[in-house]
């Protein structure tokens, strides 16, 4: 399906997210041959369990940043929403399955109210989110400073939910629900109008709205769904820790941002794919992958490769860009 | 029944009325071109129909209405609040830029917000296929799938065309849309557009080649200034008419010139050249230019919007660099890289376009003042406050700048305060040669008199000035050569008793 969509977009665009992929299965491949079990399915599902939560939050910071903004609430929402799910659980004795829609919907408003600030009263989205995060990550620790551990039976019987797959991996039912939410994702980006308008007022907002592009629906529209998965992600959170804690996932947002750009999305919006999001959470998880069987390493060299590869894509895109988008030289 | 009546439209800026009660209608199978200078309001009462723009609510007190009725159905606020609003209606526009995305696809781009859908999805095979199927009415063969960003911008004008044509149910209003069009595709377009015509559209037309508006356009209506000339039939209206009436003179309204000094000319004649381009050329926007201009002479351009003025300018600022030819400045053969050389060789432009090119608004009036000298002397030396004060003191009193204090930001000032800002930033470094791009654009009356004498000052103390100006009223009052320009070409130079209203304009006239 997402290679389809492909031959109705420029070649030169997606050079990043054939960079990236060649990356990720240059790493893969350097740590297969390096360490024995590398090479594994089973390496390639853990990636996607542990990453789960990430890849739900990234695939949202995907569509903003095609949208020429930027989420900096995600990891407050992601911690607030964990929260408010124990909270419900435990102390209110909800059921999941009631809770989860509620903080979806909070998520929605959350991230639309934002929308409606950048857009309506012209604000900076920077600043915008950055409230945002402040606020929810706040409201997480007003509601509850200790950690609280979700105990459901819901819970524990859709965290043993699995499929075995050759290889003794395990794919569990989060993993599943991400790939399920990627599918959906590519199919937003590039099968209908909203996605449209995303890419075009990343592109160039003044002329999308000349050409009538909706700007105010889309403009909130991405806040909101970037809120709404952020929300996902924290339900997806709470299954993978079992617990709230107001101060989870501190620096997610971050991780996600530097995903979106390792998978080929221009940071100035208009250029990227929602399937080069994955493959930029991937390559983030094998380093530390590679670094936990590397074993000798400090897991803060994470951090260092993170680093340096985002410096190579940014560099990158600006050698791709000068050629494609240099139309004038500078007077 | 017209098709879009607009009646009594008025639309003000903070300082600026861009237009003053302007009515206007097309009828369907009609192309009506809609005429003007830069500056007359043509754009902004294409933003108006448009819904880019709200037009000023009436002033009730005044029992003036203003109404804009399609189909004989008065369009409420609503309707007319957004783009997208209007072009539900039937309303579709191609603007003077390209105004497409770069980045997606040419397809894309041409169905953008009305793709053809499949089971709720969008079908990619029709959109692709239907692209193709329509620009190949425009002779464009290309592969639709790939970015607009890697075609020309005429080719990318015709795909916003081509988007419109698709689009419009009704009316389709092209605000420029030939200039970057060659005359192979200029033919193609005005095949589609009789076409269209004979299927009931309305088209209203904006464009600066009279020769296209006589060729496509069945009436004329003329803007001026933000008010309406006249509207016209094009059979019934001869060119030089037309002419007259863009740029509001009357031939027998033309006053004398004052005679030149024969004195002063006599003293130039043994001055050396100052400034000399010799078969001067940049591509296809200016052939052959030669100009010869003594120390101390004050030189305007005349010719309509696009004929190469500002080009002129823009190619002895280096901004533009010559192609072929030879520049000669101050007896040595010059050829600047960039503006900054320019300005090293005291030589100064102020451009065309104040708001976006001129001034930085946030910066105050004594900031704005001595940006250019900050260039010259370079950045890593700061000049002193005390110096940077006293230079701005002296050029507010000098030029009568209308401000509270030197300190106040520039765009809370008056358009014509503004300009003066701008003119006593290039003069604060003392050029040599100074360039002025329409000086006079936009502000008011008395301000033109005070920067017309200004000009006449300069000039007395050995400076040399090139001026280009749509007023040509002005370009009489002070210049000693005049150079008529048409389609990138000098047509004519004017000197001496030459110099008359009445000699510019039938140069310009002169197809």
């Amino acid at each position: 399906m997402a290679f389809r969509t492909f031959n109705i977009l420029p070649n030169k665009r997606y050079m990043p997210l054939v960079v990236t992929t060649a990356l990720f299965f240059l790493l893969f491949g350097i740590g297969s041959i390096q360490f024995e079990g590398f090479g594994s399915t089973r390496v390639i599902a853990n990636l996607l369990t542990d990453n789960a939560f990430l890849m739900v939050t990234a695939i949202g910071m995907t569509f903003v940043i095609l949208a020429g903004g930027i989420d900096l609430s995600v990891g407050a929402v992601i911690a607030l929403t964990g929260v408010i799910c124990s909270v419900l659980i435990q102390h209110y004795h909800w059921h999941p399955l009631l809770v989860f829609p509620v903080v979806v919907l909070l998520g929605l408003i959350f991230g639309a109210a934002m929308g409606v600030l950048i857009h309506y009263y012209k604000l900076q989205p920077f600043i915008v989110t950055l409230a945002g995060m402040f606020l929810a990550r706040g409201l997480a620790t007003t509601i509850s400073e200790e950690s609280i551990a979700i105990n459901h039976k819901f819970y524990s019987r859709i965290a043993e939910f699995g499929v075995n797959l050759p290889g003794n991996a395990w794919v569990g039912a989060s993993t599943i629900f991400v790939l399920i939410l990627l599918g959906l994702a590519i199919l937003v980006a590039h099968y209908t109008r909203f996605g449209g308008s995303i890419y075009a007022l990343g592109d160039d907002a003044q002329s999308a709205e000349l050409m009538g592009v909706p700007i105010a629906k889309t403009t909130i529209g991405v806040y909101a769904m970037s809120s709404g998965l952020a929300a996902i992600a924290g339900i997806v959170f709470s299954f993978y820790t079992f617990s709230g804690y107001s101060l989870a996932a501190i620096g997610v947002e971050l991780d996600a941002i530097a995903a979106v750009v390792i998978g080929g999305t221009l940071l100035s919006g208009g250029v990227g794919y929602v399937f080069g999001t994955m493959i930029g959470v991937m390559i983030m998880g094998l380093i530390q992958t590679y670094i936990s069987f590397d074993g000798t390493l400090n897991s803060w060299w994470t951090k260092i490769v993170i680093g340096v590869l985002l410096l190579l894509f940014i560099g990158l895109q600006k050698f791709l860009g000068s050629e494609v988008l240099f139309k004038r030289s500078p007077s | 029944m017209p098709l879009l009546e607009l009646d009594n439209i008025s639309k003000t800026f903070p300082g600026v009325c861009a237009l003053d009660g302007i009515s206007f209608d097309v009828h369907s199978g009609e192309v009506h071109a809609l005429l003007g200078e830069n500056g007359a309001g043509k754009s902004t009462l294409v933003k108006v129909m448009t819904g880019v723009y709200a037009r000023d609510s009436d002033k009730s007190n005044e029992g003036e209405k203003s109404t804009i009725k399609f189909c004989g159905q008065e369009l409420s606020v609503l309707e007319l609040a957004s783009p997208a609003n209007v072009q539900k209606l039937g309303i579709s526009t191609v603007y003077q830029e390209v105004n497409l995305l770069p980045s997606l696809s040419v397809a894309q781009n041409i169905f953008l917000g009305r793709e053809p859908k499949k089971f709720g999805l969008i079908d990619w095979k029709t959109v692709r296929k239907n692209s193709q199927i329509l620009l190949q009415r425009f002779n464009l063969n290309i592969d639709v799938t790939r970015p607009l960003a890697d075609f020309s911008v005429a080719v990318q004008q015709l795909i916003a065309i081509a988007r419109s044509v698709d689009m419009s149910a009704k009316l389709l209003i092209l605000d420029e849309p030939t200039a970057s069009l060659d005359t192979k595709e200029v033919e193609t377009l005005f095949r589609i557009l009789s076409q269209l015509k004979s299927e009931g559209l309305g088209i209203v037309f904006i464009t600066h080649f009279l020769d296209q508006v006589y060729e496509i356009s069945d009436r004329i209506t003329v803007l001026r200034n933000g008010r309406k000339v006249g509207c016209f039939k094009t059979s019934d209206l001869p060119r030089t008419t037309l002419i007259q009436h863009m740029l509001g003179k009357e031939l027998q309204e033309l006053a004398q010139r004052e005679k030149p000094d024969p004195l002063k000319q006599g003293v130039e004649d043994l001055r050396d050249a100052h400034l000399r381009l010799k078969n001067v050329s940049v591509g296809s926007t200016l052939t052959n230019i030669n100009l010869d201009v003594p120390h101390g002479q004050a030189v305007g351009f005349a010719g309509l919007l696009g004929s190469g003025r500002t080009e002129v300018c823009e190619t002895i600022f280096a901004i533009t660099p010559h192609q072929s030819g030879t520049m000669v400045y101050n007896g040595k053969v010059c050829k600047f890289k960039n503006p900054g050389q320019a300005i090293a060789a005291s030589i100064a432009l102020c451009p065309e376009n104040r708001k976006s090119e001129g001034i930085i608004g946030e910066l105050s009036v004594r900031e704005n003042i001595i940006l250019a000298t900050q260039v010259r002397e370079g950045w890593w030396r700061s000049i002193r406050k005390h110096k940077q004060q006293s230079l701005s003191k002296q050029a507010i009193q000098e030029f009568g700048i209308v401000t509270p204090d030197a300190e106040k930001p520039i765009n809370q000032l008056s358009g014509g305060n503004q300009q003066k800002v701008v003119l006593a930033r290039w003069l604060a470094t003392q050029p040599k040669l100074l360039m002025l791009d329409e000086p006079t654009r936009g502000i008011d009356i008395g301000a033109h008199v005070e920067i017309t004498k200004l000009i006449k000052k300069v000039c007395a103390e050995g400076m040399t000035v090139l001026v280009t100006s749509s007023e040509i009223e002005e370009l009489v009052a002070f210049s000693d050569q005049i150079v008529v320009m048409r389609e990138g070409k000098q047509v004519a130079e004017l000197s001496g008793n030459d110099i008359s209203e009445a000699n510019i304009l039938a140069e310009i006239t002169n197809a």
